[in-house]
């Protein structure tokens, strides 16, 4: 069974919508994905390479129980051995994969939990993502902060008490310029201890500037590295060129940030290969950049605004949680971030396992809030969200959760030098 | 333990030879674990420090007790420097253990850019910490450097796997005329015990405890395999395991001098 993506507006004029439907039915109507465009920086990287020559020929079907129990038994989780962990012979070995990445995790993290929050300054996007609430011919509220509008919703967030802040807009260069960007984590650093960006890619001097600006860490997600599914999904726009999305976390260690993050968005195509390059893409990184601070995350498709049935099909919370054991075995040193789409209950879970960092009073809308904060009713406009989260615990209860699940939440574990 | 055997740093006295890391767990434990281990300093990183939580890391430190801010976080000599010097201006004191790792993996500690780093702050007043790799030429440098202790690791940090560097922390007890404090790795009050038998001046732990059942006895049995080591080391029982036992008749009896 396959999503159905899909949806035409009423809103779009003839043409659009024709444009639209063509991009959709017809392949030749659409850019080579494989091929940068003007500005885009390209860098000499066998990163790409070893990735992907690893992905091409994972065939997760000819592990089997031994494979997974010798995997279980090394003291060092090799390349072989974290793909029989991923493979559906280790489903029976849940229990003992969670036992194994638990313990690997209290020896690198203790027993601490990192909070931090997202804060979405505008909602303007040049691309037509299939599945995404932002794409550019779904039919929602759009709106892009002022610096004012920007400074007072960190002041509402900093009240809370949050002290890590992670600043995304949608992926429009003409909206929302790497200035427009530079200038709120500006803002950001006299708010919040560490920002972090969850922005469209951009070139390494671009990076090397939003870091002066005061930013350290960048997430980009990968969606697929399937990149014959991508093609499918991306059918418009910057985003749809998956070697520079690719490439994006290296441009940023060269631009001087000291941390990146990666992910899959589980759902899109196989999950098993999926969650295999995410992992090696870290992997492989980390021997290029040892100094860098590297950390995964593992969404899964949701619900958006106008496409209320978009589900991650079939990836199940025993393949979700099997993935981040994993995960944690093969690469007990890096972060996992596990965010508002997941439930409350998975997400107490799981962080006594193998997650590092949860999000909290979360909202992936533009500009609301005071009002989802406070409560307080105000006329101003707001932008709509990107994607329906399962967990809208406030920061304070969130924090007050973790404590009570034994774990000591964690701030701010940073400093800018 | 003897009123008299004085753990040394940097012209400062202490009675207790464990240094307990206060990173990986929970704040309220702090105060209880400096207690059952008999503490008198007390490792804070200056990235955790620099907050503004509702529950400050400070606020958990007992009076009396010595804060050793470290530099964690900092990838050169240079970042470790910008780091003291934010200690310092935190309120942390003079103390601070330098703490270098380009590698966020092993969090293997970089020698080189730790003695720039150690001659720095040593030139500005800092009783200097250094933590290491186990090298005898790089040990060397960082005294030179001006370090008030040298801190080796006895296997990666965060491993609990003990003592896996011991000949080379034992070439530097035998060589260096600085307290030796095996900090990293030490999983277990057997390996602390044993570190403290061959010599070493001090223990440093945090994982061992964090990751224990109960935090505040697995801190008291720490301290009480320290105090064992360091008897038997001063009993000089270290010296005969190490060394071999003597012949009952001596080769050098012919001597007729």
């Amino acid at each position: 069974m396959e999503n159905q993506f899909f949806v035409d507006s009423e809103h779009l004029s003839p043409e659009a919508l024709k444009k639209k439907h063509r991009l959709e039915t017809d392949p030749s109507s659409r850019k080579n994905h494989m091929e940068y465009l003007p500005g885009m920086e390209i860098i000499e990287s066998d990163v790409c390479g070893q990735v992907m020559s690893q992905m091409n020929s994972f065939d997760y079907s000819v592990y089997t129980a031994r494979d997974v129990r010798a995997a279980l038994d090394h003291e060092t989780c090799s390349v072989e051995d974290f793909k029989a962990l991923l493979s559906p012979a280790a489903e029976p070995f849940l229990e003992e994969m969670a036992q194994k990445a638990r313990m690997e995790t209290g020896k690198h993290f203790g027993n601490t939990v990192y909070l931090f929050t997202p804060l979405y300054i505008a909602n303007y996007c040049e691309n037509y993502c299939v599945y995404c609430g932002f794409n550019c011919y779904n039919h929602i509220n759009r709106m892009k902060l002022s610096m004012e509008q920007i400074e007072h919703e960190m002041k509402v967030i900093a009240d809370s008490g949050m002290e890590e802040i992670l600043i995304l807009t949608g992926e429009s260069r003409g909206q929302s310029n790497v200035e427009y960007i530079g200038e709120a984590c500006k803002l950001a650093r006299k708010y919040f201890r560490m920002v972090g960006l969850e922005i469209y890619p951009v070139n390494t001097d671009e990076y090397r500037y939003l870091h002066e600006c005061g930013a350290d860490y960048v997430t980009v997600f990968q969606e697929t590295y399937d990149t014959d599914k991508y093609e499918t999904l991306h059918l418009l726009g910057h985003k749809r060129v998956w070697p520079y999305r690719f490439d994006a976390q290296e441009r940023a260690l060269r631009g001087g940030m000291r941390g990146v993050a990666f992910s899959a968005l589980l759902g899109l195509s196989d999950f098993r290969k999926d969650a295999l390059a995410s992992a090696l893409h870290v992997y492989y990184l980390q021997r290029k950049y040892p100094h860098a601070e590297m950390s995964l995350s593992c969404p899964r498709l949701r619900p958006i605004v106008n496409n209320d049935k978009i589900n991650p099909l079939n990836v199940g919370e025993v393949q979700l949680c099997q993935i981040l054991c994993a995960y944690r075995i093969f690469l007990p040193f890096v972060g996992i971030t596990v965010s508002s789409r997941e439930s409350a209950e998975f997400r107490n879970g799981i962080v006594k396992i193998a997650a590092t960092k949860v999000s909290a009073g979360v909202s992936t809308g533009i500009g609301d809030h005071e009002s989802k904060y406070t409560g307080k009713e105000d006329d101003s406009v707001k932008g709509d969200e990107q994607f329906e989260i399962d967990d809208n615990r406030s920061f304070d209860a969130m924090y007050q959760d973790m404590s009570g699940e034994g774990l000591q939440p964690v701030l701010n574990d940073y400093v800018y030098v | 333990m003897k009123n008299e055997d004085k753990l040394i740093i940097g012209g400062h006295e202490f009675n207790s030879r464990f240094i307990l890391g206060s990173g990986k767990y929970s704040m309220k434990l702090i105060e209880a674990a400096v207690k059952d281990a008999g503490a008198e300093i007390i490792t804070l990183a200056v990235r955790r420090a620099n907050t503004k939580e509702q529950e400050n890391i400070l606020d958990y430190i007992p009076e009396g007790v010595t804060l050793l801010p470290n530099t964690s976080g900092a990838r050169n000599a240079e970042e470790a420097v910008r780091i003291a010097r934010l200690a310092r201006e935190l309120g942390c004191g003079n103390f601070v253990k330098v703490e270098i790792m380009r590698d966020t993996k092993y969090l293997l500690p970089d020698n080189q850019e730790t003695i720039k780093a150690t001659e720095i702050l040593a030139n500005e007043g800092f009783v200097v910490m250094p933590y290491m790799y186990p090298d005898l030429n790089a040990a060397r440098d960082m005294v030179s450097a001006g370090a008030a202790t040298i801190m080796p690791l006895a296997s990666p940090i965060g491993s609990n796997k003990g003592l896996a560097t011991k000949e080379f922390i034992q070439i530097l007890i035998d060589e260096i005329d600085l307290p030796i404090i095996v900090d990293a790795g030490i999983g277990r009050p057997s390996q602390a015990c044993e570190a403290m038998e061959l010599g070493a001046a001090a223990i440093m732990a945090n994982t061992a405890l964090a990751t224990a059942g109960d935090l505040p006895m697995m801190a008291s049995a720490f301290r009480q395999a320290i105090e064992a080591g360091r008897k038997a080391y001063l009993s000089g029982l270290g010296r005969v395991l190490t060394r071999g036992a003597s012949a009952s008749d001596p080769l050098t009896g012919f001597l007729r001098d």
